[in-house]
């Protein structure tokens, strides 16, 4: 059942009736953030605002604005070749299918980019003192590169082994060549040429498809999820106020998604 | 240079629910209270924008920052411990509040055989039945459920906990009071699950919850709103004050008095010993985290009411108490640190859909039918057991992606799959604490130091025997359940190998600083008294002699007004407290 915007008028002004909280600060943020707005050049929403059917089809051409960026602008990855290499293996991890579009349509790859320029990428909230050891997988991470460094060595290897296998870059192979490569990747069967202490393929690829899933689904306000067509394929409401009013509903509720920063209003 | 500040009647070493909760009481005796929290502060303002799964639920917002504290870990005495890089397995949290600004706010008491296992054990089964031989470390805690009931109903009423009739549940001890607020409502999937459970002759119950299902003021005239079901609880903070957390209760109640003082960033490093009288400490040392400067704050009592790895920490690196060495099986301090190891059973509905993506951090319905001693365990190879829940947490699509076992973890299948059952599958889960044994402990790394340059604590753990015969028992119950439930194919955990601490699984560590009857087998009294520093006080969940089948917090609340009591009965004479 889709929620109308009656409906959506009403849980909220419901919510703040039977709660009786009356903080300017939530309103302002969770209520007002979706009129207002939010562009990360300070334009109006109105400028910026399109409606959600027009984004996820013209994403997928890439040339879409959004808040005043261009949606193919990146920060990490400096190199066209590296970029379409890590692109092609996240699709491959979440292709395009029946349900929906893939991690390339979804922007994943920016979504990684955008992570591997902050505290993500630096592993700046993580223990990274030495001495560093081979641990056993019960005990977790224990390489002594951050993940800019690990990504950049599992990308470069993705291209290295498509090249010395089929003599042509990683996003040039046939799905098949490619699902092969990363098969092989996650089963730990690809040589980094580095100590297992540094790095290994599989540990490599647990992270890419973990990167995939979050670029897949993160808010859209981290560059993937575009359109946010990741929750409308899983039917996934994004940020709502309150889901009191239909707890107890026997019937599943199809609900709009709504980002948390109303970028979509 | 140190700055030795005025001294207090008491400081409490960090500001979360032990900490706020003895800050709120003593500061009402009078006392002068000064709070030493590590973290920053968070207001409810913070939280505008808090329905990000990414930033709070992936990359742990609001958790320790384990670049600057962690812990190493092994799973068993003769490997090498390495430090846990990342968080992963459990999560502790960071600034006022602790980890009880992310909590989901499931709050069941212990049962009445837990704080007596080891003698009730003896008696039903035979003393044979606890496995001495065979290093399981299965002890009473010095207090019964009885002592402690009318603490649980106070902090049951400060947290205005929401649920049913306290008749409705046959294997809850007894309660003196209903609780404060009705249960939370009662969902299509938590319909599903009583039937189901019903039709099989079980006693399922409302969890109780500390997201309220209505606005309620507590004892100390703080109020907590109604809950919006919103579906952002766990690792989230909540951005409508309908969760019981510190600071919205004790910490806000602590603040009201002018006996209360709260010093933010300030890290301790050490309890500081009486030079001249082996029976007491005279404060604590800490650094402000922001300008890196130290200080001593000189108090009569001193509060440890950090979380468990930290409190054995300050212990530990102060030299107070003596270390537990599993060769000999002698010292008390680390030993018993246990955890829990969950059992579980997914559905899978090929017609029917559920609004999964809704929920409240403690919406659900479980039951107590194989938890403790309430079945009989004499032809089994373990003893206690677990709760066995069906939650409505709120399915959040980063870290739910549920496929069937024989499914890729990626390509097209998987997303095919994992999009499908993200609304058509159900989990149930069977909640036990692990059995204490000789080799689960905490030390001291000798590798390893934080940035204060304190050795990490060193973790060594792994699963036994007794755990994976009660993980097996309630694996199958929790099949029998989902099937009852309708479920088209059910699908049980996969056994564990051993204990991997790096995939999330509960923050529901315990022991290390264990609470008993005497000073040979435990830390600190039932007061929280430590046994060798009267003017010392240790609360938190390691205080547990053993892990039970229930969530963690509403017994460290209860332990901690417990706590508070004995404080202000030392400040009015001082010495040993009895029990």
């Amino acid at each position: 059942m889709a929620k109308t915007p009656d409906e959506k008028q009403f849980s909220r002004r419901d919510f703040l009736k039977t709660t009786g909280v009356a903080t300017g600060g939530i309103i302002g943020g969770s209520l007002l953030g979706g009129l207002v707005g939010f562009n990360l050049d300070g334009s109006s929403s109105e400028e910026a605002s399109t409606s959600e059917d027009t984004a996820s089809e013209e994403t997928g051409s890439g040339q879409q604005q959004t808040g005043g960026i261009n949606d193919n602008s990146r920060v990490f990855f400096s190199n066209d070749t590296d970029f379409d290499t890590v692109s092609a293996a996240m699709e491959r991890i979440f292709p395009e299918s029946e349900s929906g579009p893939g991690a390339i349509e979804l922007g994943c790859a920016y979504y990684l980019d955008g992570q591997l320029t902050g505290q993500y990428g630096f592993n700046s909230k993580e223990y990274m003192q030495g001495p560093f050891a081979e641990g056993l997988p019960t005990q977790g991470y224990q390489s002594n590169l951050n993940r800019r460094d690990y990504f950049m060595l599992g990308i470069n290897k993705l291209n290295e082994e498509a090249n010395s296998r089929h003599d042509a870059n990683f996003a040039d192979l046939e799905d098949g060549q490619m699902d092969e490569i990363l098969t092989d990747f996650e089963s730990g069967d690809v040589d980094f040429g580095v100590p297992a202490k540094t790095a290994t393929s599989s540990y490599f690829f647990t992270m890419l498809r973990s990167a995939t899933i979050e670029g897949a689904y993160a808010d859209p306000v981290y560059r993937g999820n575009r359109g946010m067509a990741g929750w409308k394929m899983k039917k996934f409401p994004g940020h709502q106020m309150s889901y009191i009013q239909y707890s107890e509903d026997d019937e599943f509720h199809e609900i709009e998604p709504e980002p948390v920063f109303g970028m979509s209003h | 240079m140190v700055t030795t500040l005025d001294k207090v009647d008491v400081v409490t070493v960090g500001v979360g629910w032990t900490g706020g909760i003895i800050a709120a009481e003593a500061s009402k005796e009078g006392l002068t209270v000064v709070g030493l929290e590590r973290g920053k502060n968070y207001e409810t303002s913070d939280y505008q924008h808090v329905h990000d799964e990414l930033k709070y639920s992936i990359r742990y917002e609001l958790m320790q920052d384990v670049s600057k504290d962690t812990l190493t870990f092994r799973n068993e005495p003769d490997q090498q411990a390495l430090p846990m890089r990342q968080l992963g397995s459990f999560l502790m949290g960071d600034g006022l509040g602790g980890a009880g600004k992310h909590w989901n706010g499931m709050v069941n008491r212990f049962l009445p055989c837990d704080f007596e296992v080891e003698s009730m054990t003896e008696e039903k089964y035979g003393e044979e039945k606890l496995e001495k031989d065979k290093g399981y470390h299965w002890q009473n805690w010095g207090i019964t459920y009885d002592e402690l009931e009318p603490y649980y109903t106070k902090i049951e009423k400060t947290m205005g906990v929401s649920g049913e009739d306290k008749g409705t549940n046959p294997f809850w001890g007894e309660r003196s009071e209903d609780f404060p607020t009705p249960p939370l409502l009662k969902t299509p999937i938590l319909k599903l699950f009583e039937e189901g459970a019903k039709s099989l002759g079980l006693h399922p119950f409302m969890l109780p919850s500390a997201n309220l299902s209505e606005k309620y003021e507590n004892p100390d005239g703080e109020t907590i709103n109604q809950c919006q079901y919103c579906a952002f609880c766990e690792r989230f903070a909540c951005e409508y004050d309908a969760k019981a957390t510190p600071d919205v209760t004790v910490i806000k109640t602590a603040q009201k008095s002018d006996n209360f003082t709260l010093r933010l960033h300030s890290n301790v490093t050490e309890i500081i010993k009486d030079e001249d009288d082996d029976s007491k400490v005279t404060g604590v040392k800490f650094t402000d985290t922001v300008t890196g400067e130290e200080f001593i704050q000189p108090a009569e009592i001193v509060a440890l009411t950090s979380y468990v790895f930290n409190n054995y920490k300050l212990l530990a690196v102060s030299d107070i108490g003596e270390q537990y060495d599993p060769e000999t099986e002698e010292g008390t301090l680390g030993k018993n640190y246990s955890y829990q190891l969950h059992s579980g059973a997914t559905g899978f509905f090929e017609e029917k859909k559920f609004n999964t993506f809704m929920g409240a951090g403690a919406l659900g319905m479980a039951l107590d039918d194989y938890n403790g001693d309430n079945f009989d365990h004499t032809d089994l190879d373990f003893i206690h057991g677990g709760l066995i829940d069906q939650l409505q947490m709120g399915a959040r699509p980063i870290l739910n992606n549920t496929v069937k076992g024989d499914t890729a973890s990626w390509g097209e299948q998987f997303k095919e799959e994992s999009i499908k059952y993200y609304t058509q599958s159900l989990s149930i889960g069977g909640m036990a604490g692990t059995s204490p044994h000789k080799n689960n402990y905490l030390d001291l790394s000798t590798d390893y130091n934080d940035i204060y340059g304190k050795p990490l604590v060193q973790m060594t753990f792994n699963f036994h025997d007794q755990d994976y015969a009660r993980f097996e028992f309630l694996n199958n119950r929790c099949e029998e359940i989902m099937t009852a439930m309708g479920a088209d194919s059910v699908e049980v955990k996969p056994t564990p190998e051993n204990y991997d601490i790096v995939p999330y699984q509960f923050t529901h560590n315990a022991g290390g600083t264990i609470m008993g009857a005497d000073p040979e087998s435990s830390v600190v009294n039932n007061w929280l008294q430590h046994w060798d520093r009267d003017n010392l006080f240790a609360v938190s969940a390691g205080s547990y002699a053993h892990m039970s089948g229930y969530n963690a917090t509403l017994t460290v609340g209860a332990l901690a007004y417990r706590c508070a009591e004995g404080i202000i009965e030392y400040s009015k004479s001082p010495g040993r407290l009895e029990s």
